[in-house]
């Protein structure tokens, strides 16, 4: 062991396939967590658990690739938020319209569809909704006017789908359809044809008018949803969050904690090992008592008591990991410096008179490196199950969204019995991948350190 | 050498011990502040609620003054009587808090219960024990069985195909969590495929005649999913063991002499392997009890891991502290054991003490 010069553990290295497959996954989940920090805004992941910030998504939504191998394609969930607006003025009467184009391409209808605006006016403007459909017909959906006001104000208002009124302007108009329309929904009635009830395929033209008599009313916010049930990447779950966003700031998450915990136990562990080694007689007996106690502490009761007890939070999450961590490599360090030692190079060190410090830093440790990169390769999928398992009990850290805890809402919505498989699925792939590189690194450097292992 | 061992044994006991108690005394430090507060609003609970029910007592009073100042003197009396006017770290206390638990007196049960209704911690534990043993032993039973023929398997034939799969299995494996594997389990199985139960739990009473059917229907679940995860990584613990000690001379003389070669695994390798892996063996199934809490959870298994899950969830801290202390012993006896093992395995460790 002590023969391998770091060039040579380089080389080796890279010879060998699983430990380059490691490095690639390795580095791409570091590039993924740059890209992250950089790219999302740190605010949406802080509104992680904000149900209010979610509000203009779907729930439940599938992932939109999913459309790609499906034979009839699922309605996707549509934010406009680019209208082209118009603006006429005649006799005295001024009219804003919004209108918003779209492309119904999908064999299912919408959930809903919800328009959001808010409009500055005095007086009492009229609003009016309508609808151009492919086929041409035009629906009114709803004419309305906005509450009265004497002097300038702002209003704000969701129009859901759901509206009375505009199920009730619908009924008005059955006579455009050749089926009866009690019992649908507004969005089912839109959206279908005319002979049956199918979904009608084509470019739809969401027109929002909105006249002002005497005064020019405006539109500063103007957002149409068409509620649809396939949403991103990676999908929404029940909270209407978006799934990718959780993933994505879930692979920096667990790369610090695995990290963190299995460089800072690795480090401790050696420190400690080698110390009580290299000292011998009374001092390693005491350090090795000690170092049998904290091994015989069943660490899950206790990380699960300490984290109900005393925090939950993600730092002391990392704490609490280390101090099960670092005993099992403080015993093996320990017998290789007790290998060390008798070496005739450390004994001449003695002899000039070196301080045990600079002996253990100098001449000891250095040789346990290639062990210790090993062992904190190893260690790190430990440290991530470990913190995903608590997340999933949930007793993980609520201000960051980490992967086990996206399962723990997945286990308490009941994700499995209803079959929402991209809330379930891609959490534990994430997990699984990240300990699967640092394993592959691990046992590539394990083969290296371990002659033993290499024939 | 007999000395030796009876040595080796005294003081890993006292060892043992030592941290028995440590452990006890982590856990008091941890809950105890919390369990005081608990017990008092219980007790405050008590006095208020007997005075509801029994109104002559609150008549015979004048003033409302004076009425408090009766209820908070009947307080006062009970915390007074179960010790709790002195601070929960106070040696006294510790003491006999830590001698009732090594007696196995854990107390009552804050709100959980056993399924006959005893809220007795005792009671609950031992009814729940004999359900996680069961799955776990098991489980590790059977891991360990397919582990050694794997690895035996795959250290005769290194670069085979057999050992590729069984290493690569392994590792992948070994990276996935069981808690994880298990909600894909039961998505797959108890609900896309309905052949196996969602929930672990048999639904038929204890006396009926089919229960024991019943269990074993409910147990196949989360047994194939830890059994699965588990395997891979044993078989090639055991592979490795081998690898090394078929590189020993005594092996290599055997092969010089002409024993073939599956003789030389099975009876002479495996031989020299079994010290390290009977130890691990015995390690794994106490640490298979710890790591059953996530486990029971998610298969919703009704044994000492989803009752310490449901204990926490509830904060009722003499559950928790007899879970943990149950837990704990199993842990330490089984290290003891491996402990055992490997002094009379291999008399360097028992010469090094």
């Amino acid at each position: 062991m002590s023969s391998i010069t770091p060039l040579e553990i380089k080389e080796e290295f890279f010879k060998n396939k699983m430990g380059i497959t490691g490095i690639l996954i390795l580095v791409s989940l570091v590039a993924i967590s740059i890209i992250v920090i950089i790219v999302i805004p740190v605010e949406t992941f802080q509104e992680w658990n904000n149900p209010e910030s979610w509000i203009a998504y779907p729930k439940i939504a599938i992932p939109v690739w999913v459309n790609i191998f499906m034979f009839e394609k699922i309605p996707e969930h549509m934010i406009l938020e680019k209208p082209d607006i118009k603006n006429v003025s005649q006799e005295g009467i001024s009219l804003t319209s919004h209108q918003f184009g779209l492309n119904f391409d999908y064999d299912d209808f919408p959930n809903d569809f919800i328009y959001i605006f808010s409009s500055e006016y005095t007086g009492s403007p009229l609003l009016q909704m309508s609808i151009i459909r492919p086929d041409g017909i035009k629906i009114e959906l709803l004419s309305t006017s906005l509450p009265y006001s004497n002097s300038k104000t702002i209003h704000y208002e969701r129009v859901f789908s759901t509206d009375e009124a505009i199920k009730k302007n619908l009924s008005l108009q059955s006579e455009k359809f050749k089926f009866t329309l009690d019992n649908l929904s507004a969005e089912d009635i839109v959206f279908s044809k005319t002979q049956t009830n199918e979904p009608l395929k084509g470019n739809y033209i969401f027109s929002i008018d909105l006249y002002g008599i005497k005064s020019e009313p405006l539109i500063n916010e103007s957002k149409l949803i068409i509620g649809g049930k396939a949403f991103g990447m990676m999908g929404t779950d029940e909270l209407r969050r978006d799934l990718a966003i959780g993933l994505l700031w879930g692979t920096p998450l667990a790369l610090f904690i695995g990290l963190v915990v299995s460089i800072a136990s690795v480090i401790m562990g050696l420190l400690y090992g080698v110390y009580a080694g290299y000292k011998g007689k009374k001092t390693d007996e005491v350090m090795m008592r000690f170092n049998d106690v904290i091994y015989a502490l069943p660490a899950l009761p206790f990380l699960i008591i300490l984290s109900v007890t005393i925090s939950n939070s993600i730092f002391l999450m990392v704490g609490f990991l280390m101090i099960f961590g670092w005993v099992g490599i403080a015993k093996v360090a320990r017998s290789m410096s007790l290998q060390i030692k008798t070496h005739g190079y450390v004994d001449a060190a003695n002899v000039m008179g070196q301080k045990d410090s600079k002996i253990i830093l100098k001449h000891i440790v250095p040789q346990l490196l290639p062990y210790a990169f090993a062992s904190i390769a190893i260690s790190v999928p430990a440290a991530i199950t470990t913190e995903a398992g608590l997340s999933f009990l949930g007793l993980g850290d609520p201000l960051f969204p980490t992967w086990g805890q996206i399962l723990h809402d997945a286990n308490t919505f009941g994700a499995a019995a209803r079959g929402l498989w991209w809330w379930i699925m891609p959490p534990g792939i994430m997990i699984a991948i990240t300990g699967l590189a640092f394993v592959f690194i691990g046992n590539a450097l394990d083969v290296i350190v371990n002659p033993k292992l290499r024939r | 050498m007999l000395l030796g061992m009876k040595r080796y044994v005294v003081t890993r006991m006292a060892t043992m011990f030592g941290v028995l108690m440590v452990t006890l005394l982590i856990t008091i430090a941890l809950v105890g502040s919390n369990m005081d507060t608990i017990l008092k609003q219980g007790i405050v609970f008590q006095v208020r609620s007997e005075i509801t029910e029994n109104p002559s007592i609150g008549q015979s009073f004048s003033s409302v003054v004076e009425f408090e100042a009766f209820i908070q003197t009947q307080i006062d009396q009970r915390v007074k009587v179960l010790g709790l006017d002195e601070p929960w770290y106070s040696p006294q206390r510790v003491g006999i808090t830590m001698y009732k638990i090594l007696l196995l007196d854990f107390g009552h049960a804050t709100f959980l219960t056993s399924d006959s209704g005893s809220s007795d911690v005792k009671d609950i534990l031992f009814e729940k024990l004999p359900r996680t043993v069961l799955l776990f032993t098991t489980a590790t039973i059977i891991i360990s069985i397919m582990g050694v023929f794997l690895g035996a398997l795959s250290s005769s034939k290194i670069g085979s195909t057999t050992d590729r799969i069984t290493s690569s299995f392994a590792i992948v494996s070994s990276s996935f969590p069981v808690w994880w594997i298990g909600m894909l389990m039961i998505f797959l199985f108890a609900f896309t495929y309905q052949i196996f139960p969602a929930r672990a739990t048999p639904d038929i009473p204890l006396s009926d005649p089919g229960y024991i059917g019943s269990l074993l229907y409910h147990m196949a679940l989360p047994l194939i999913t830890i059994v699965m995860i588990g395997f891979g990584s044993w078989a090639y613990m055991v592979r490795n063991f081998m690898i090394g000690i078929m590189q020993e001379d005594f092996i290599m003389a055997k092969k010089a002499i002409g024993i073939n070669q599956k003789k030389i695994i099975y009876t002479h390798a495996l031989k020299n392997a079994a010290p390290p892996i009977v130890t691990i063996l015995a390690l794994s199934l106490s640490g298979s009890l710890g790591g059953a809490i996530i486990t029971e959870a998610v298969f919703d298994w009704p044994g000492m891991g989803r009752l310490y899950f449901e204990a926490i969830s509830v904060m009722d801290l003499p559950v928790i502290i007899g879970a943990t202390y149950l837990l704990t012993v199993f842990f330490l006896i089984s290290i003891f054991i491996a402990d055992l093992l490997y002094g009379y395995f291999d008399p360097r460790v028992r010469a090094g003490q």
